[in-house]
């Protein structure tokens, strides 16, 4: 033990749970509440959704983070607890920052909203609660709107998780109507941590990030054992030794404590400067005192969508590395590898849970960094059967052998649950047929609305088939999905040429059936998006040798301004100027500029 | 040396006359409408700020400009152009343009003009078509333009212009147009492309979903204009201009050649010292700097070194007889841009000079050059 033992406080009185719920359920106004009813943060400090802390989640109104906040709670009894709260975000891309925040706690409260029921995401967060052994504590939100019909989502949410229907908490995170009594629940319901305080250190590092003065910032749960200010300790996975330098908890300011005890969440500093040793999942010990086993820890989350990232300029291939490697650290998600292409240069080829986080990663590489990327159409990673037997995994199209060279493609697939009214299944049913969906089964939650489930290639989910789920369903379904093995597709390479030259980040791997309207609707998009150049353009869809559309980017005929008279010159080449830094945001692809949005615009294919 | 090099030594003064009836919709000049209760106290202005100028040269050349010169009193721009004879004289044979709209134009104004010195004079023909006319927001007839020629002629204007725009979204007529223009037989002509400028009429249209100009369609509308001007006996030395021999006009010219020039008025521009600057575009803040002998400028922009060697090449490849190519025109040549530029035929190497073949294509050509890096100081 450490010379100065940490006012450590007693486990029995300490309560880990996370909110769990569909997103825009309320999670987050519901971790404001409960930051007020504590006192953690004035009224005057108070904004919505106050864990949403970084910027992209403000603008988008989401969750993307998990966040964990320490609130100190006086219960009925005037005994003092101490609650660790994580809020959790609520979309399918995110599930594993989810799994990651359940392992830290013994209890999760699961909301549904009052007039939407139960969604898709409610239940996958309920699994993985039931999953990790967490004690549920169901609740209704938004009661105070006129449209709520808690008594039908009650009845929805026994049927999935049993109980009795009193067992369900009626809230509104809104007004607050209902807070103080999940308060007592929770204190009431979530078991108390059971760590050993005497045993050796175990610590579980479910978050960290990299703080440019501070180094790697860790967020651990301590689970046996305990941990104090300047003592030795021992990340079990990559063996690094460390000190800890600083040790604190969330209230939700940073506030730095002697050291924490079982059943607590705080974060810790060390001395780690490089990156790599530090991984979210790695048990922390004791580096004299240690445990003989780490915790369980976390599955590697597997990436569904692959795409490449590169520098708009070439020299920031380095700072990129870099970027992606201080960004790893706060998504553990998130896995990269070097790539190049003959058209975009050097950068990195990327595994995404889905297009929003492909998103988001994105965006935070190029506000967090200051990077200017180009990203290549998503993908999805396929499997090759060689003619030697050997199955390779590729997770770019333009790694696929030609046809000569392997013996058949296998694709990914997906089991998709989605839940709408009723009244939808025969569209959704259409949709998903036409998404080359295999017959799935039915269940009613209540006479209203159904769960739907469905296995689909991994392709056709994750790109737009939301969208197209939400339009069908006037916005009432939810979706989602989860990794259902691989199958052999007759699928097809379709690459798109310019001036005659293969555009390697334009290539897709598509099934046979869709490779004419891929390729047509590739190439009709480039049209628009090239811009004319000083000769005319062909852009041409193949297979292999075989061409299955073409367009043409006419050769520009005017560019030039009518007037450049004494009162105009300088306003005139400032134009020109900056017509000129347009230009940079191009890519030379042979002697064809490209403007950077072609390359993202792939994104948006919908080959409905 | 080329003509158009020679022109690097005419010495030009603009004056610009604000004063127009109403805006039109395509118009981002400085100029002001209902205002017209101020033109003498301008003109007295423009002599205060003549007369502030120190004392450069004879000139050879006077364009005054607007706005709507024409609907000053020619008497008060007479008194404009005596002070700017008094302050540095005339040449011999001094061009002295003026710019007038067709439905201000009369015999007796064209004889007064004459009276005050004008020699030269540039129609806002804008176009033959009426509906057209309307649809560009001028005031006019078509018939007005010709009444407006044959006054000019009979008062003596030794030059005359006429200015019509082309590639108006919808417009039909350009055709007629040009068969009108050409049948009065100017001795110059200037054919523009409408464009859509920021803080336009036209330009908040355009982004509220009207349709804008076309630019295939203005490129056959050029190469119409083109066909039709040249076998009329107008020859192009510039993008937009055509002129008989003799006729082009000597203070453009001197612009695009480079050379230091006056001006005078609300938001003029002009390039003395190497540095080029420009006037308080706002009526009252120039107006009260004029009366005050203060200096009318509102800011200034050193052109030197390679930003000077840039421009030089710049102005000089919108004129037909290209231009020296000289450091910048080497660099560009030389360079991938200008490499791919010369492959596609859009320019040449040419004894020395660096010509545009491919017209309508200058501004790539002009792009690449501005691109170009400056090259390391040398001693
Ligand atoms: N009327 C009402 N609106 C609520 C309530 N709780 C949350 N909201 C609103 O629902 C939206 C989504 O809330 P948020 O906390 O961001 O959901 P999260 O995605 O689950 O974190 C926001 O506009 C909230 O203001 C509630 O109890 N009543
Ligand atoms: S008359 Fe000429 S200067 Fe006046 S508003 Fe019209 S286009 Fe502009
Ligand atoms: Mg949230």
């Amino acid at each position: 033990m450490s010379p100065f033992p940490p006012p450590m406080f007693p486990p029995a009185r300490i309560r880990n749970f996370c909110i769990i719920a569909h997103i825009d359920h309320g999670k987050s106004t519901l971790a404001d509440r409960l930051l007020e009813r504590t006192g953690a943060i004035s009224e005057r400090d108070m904004r919505e959704q106050v864990l949403d802390t970084m910027d992209l989640e403000r603008e988008r109104g989401i969750t993307i983070k998990a966040q964990a906040v320490r609130l100190n709670y006086r219960a009925q009894d005037g005994v003092d607890y101490l609650l660790n709260l994580i809020d959790t975000p609520g979309h399918v891309d995110f599930s594993y920052e989810v799994s990651r925040s359940l392992a830290a706690c013994e209890g999760a409260l699961l909301l549904a909203d009052a007039a939407q029921g139960v969604q898709a995401q409610t239940l996958a967060n309920a699994h993985l609660a039931i999953n990790a052994g967490l004690e549920i504590i169901p609740a209704v939100n938004k009661i105070d709107l006129p449209a709520a019909d808690p008594e039908r989502v009650i009845a929805e949410m026994i049927g999935v998780l049993g109980g009795r229907p009193e067992d369900v908490l009626r809230l509104s995170a809104k007004s607050g109507e209902g807070v103080d009594h999940l308060l007592d629940e929770i204190v009431r319901l979530v078991p108390p941590p059971a760590g050993d305080p005497d045993s050796a250190l175990r610590a579980l590092v479910f978050d960290s990030y990299y703080d440019a003065y501070r180094g790697v910032v860790c967020y651990v749960r301590i689970v046996d054992g305990s941990l104090s200010l300047g003592d030795p300790i021992r990340f079990m996975a990559t063996g690094e030794i460390q000190s800890v330098d600083e040790v604190g908890v969330l209230t939700p300011k940073a506030l730095e404590v002697g050291g924490l005890g079982p059943g607590e969440v705080g974060y810790l500093i060390t001395g780690v400067k490089e990156i790599g040793r530090v991984k979210v999942g790695d048990t922390i010990t004791n580096a004299l005192r240690g445990a003989q086993t780490p915790l369980p820890g976390y599955d590697e989350p597997k990436p569904m969508v692959f795409a490449g990232l590169f520098p708009t300029e070439g020299d920031d291939f380095e700072r990129l590395r870099e970027a992606l490697e201080k960004l790893t650290l706060n998504d553990a998600s998130l896995k990269y590898e070097p790539e190049s292409s003959r058209a975009l240069g050097f950068g990195f080829r990327l595994g995404f849970l889905g297009l929003l986080h492909m998103e988001i990663v994105r965006e935070r590489l190029e506000r967090e960094y200051g990077l200017d990327l180009v990203a290549t159409a998503p993908s999805v990673a396929f499997r090759v059967r060689l003619p030697n037997g050997d199955l390779l995994e590729v997770q770019s199209p333009q790694d696929v052998p030609d046809p000569d060279n392997r013996l058949g493609i296998e694709e990914p697939y997906v089991t998709a649950m989605i839940i709408a009214p009723a009244e939808h299944i025969g569209s959704i049913m259409e949709l998903v047929q036409r998404r080359r969906g295999e017959a799935g089964s039915m269940h009613y939650l209540s006479p209203e609305r159904v769960e739907l489930t469905y296995r689909l290639p991994l392709s056709e989910v994750v790109f737009d088939f939301f969208d197209q789920l939400k339009s069908r369903t006037k916005g009432y379904a939810s979706l989602d999905y989860e990794p259902a093995g691989y199958q052999v597709s007759d699928l097809v390479k379709v690459d798109i040429l310019l001036n005659g030259v293969p555009v390697d980040a334009f290539s897709a791997i598509v099934h046979r059936e869709k490779a004419a309207t891929y390729g047509k609707l590739m190439t009709e998009r480039l049209k628009e998006l090239i811009p004319r150049q000083l000769f005319d353009i062909p852009i041409q869809a193949a297979i292999g040798g075989r061409f299955i559309a073409r367009e043409t980017v006419k050769a520009r005929r005017k560019d030039v301004l009518a007037k450049c008279y004494g009162g105009d010159i300088t306003r005139k080449r400032k134009l020109l100027e900056r017509q000129k830094e347009g230009k940079k945001r191009m890519k030379l692809v042979g002697s064809v500029e490209v403007p950077q949005e072609a390359f993202v615009a792939a994104l948006r294919v919908d080959t409905d | 040396m080329e003509l158009a090099d020679r022109a690097a030594t005419i010495r030009a003064a603009y004056v610009h006359i604000p004063f127009c009836a109403r805006l039109c919709p395509y118009c981002d000049f400085a100029v002001v409408t209902d205002r017209d209760d101020q033109t003498a106290r301008y003109c007295k202005a423009l002599t205060l700020e003549i007369e502030r100028e120190k004392e450069w040269a004879p000139l050879d050349s006077i364009y005054v400009g607007g706005g709507t010169p024409s609907r000053v009193d020619p008497q008060q721009l007479g008194l404009v152009l005596d002070a700017l004879a008094a302050q540095h004289g005339f040449s011999e044979e001094p061009e002295v343009s003026i710019e007038a709209n067709p439905e201000d134009w009369s015999l007796d104004r064209a004889l007064a003009l004459r009276q005050a010195g004008f020699n030269r004079v540039s129609f806002g023909a804008q176009s033959f078509n009426s509906s057209t006319l309307l649809r560009l927001g001028r005031r006019h007839q078509p018939d007005q333009i010709a009444v407006a020629v044959f006054a000019a002629r009979e008062a003596g204007f030794s030059s005359i212009n006429l200015d019509v725009i082309f590639g108006t979204p919808g417009d039909g007529s350009w055709g007629e147009t040009l068969v009108a223009a050409l049948s009065l037989r100017p001795d110059h002509l200037s054919c523009y492309a409408l464009t859509v400028e920021p803080g336009t009429e036209l330009f908040r249209q355009v982004a509220a979903g009207s349709r804008g100009p076309d630019p295939d369609q203005q490129a056959d509308a050029w190469e119409t204009a083109a066909a039709a001007a040249e076998s009329a006996g107008l020859v192009r030395y510039e993008v937009s201009n055509w002129a008989r021999p003799g006729h082009a006009v000597n203070y453009n010219l001197a612009v695009w050649a480079q050379a230091e020039y006056l001006a005078f008025g609300l938001g003029a521009h002009r390039f003395r010292s190497k540095v080029r600057s420009h006037n308080y575009r706002h009526l009252d803040t120039y107006l009260a700097a004029a009366e005050k002998g203060a200096s009318t400028w509102a800011g200034e922009e050193p052109i030197e070194g390679w930003t000077s060697e840039v421009e030089r090449v710049f102005l000089g490849i919108r004129r037909v007889a290209g231009v020296r190519a000289g450091p910048a025109g080497e660099a560009l040549w030389h360079s991938d841009e200008g490499q791919t530029l010369a492959k596609h035929g859009v320019i040449e190497l040419d004894g020395g000079r660096l010509v545009v073949r491919r017209t309508l294509l200058t501004d790539a050509v002009a792009r690449a050059l501005l691109a170009l890096p400056p090259p390391p100081i040398q001693n």
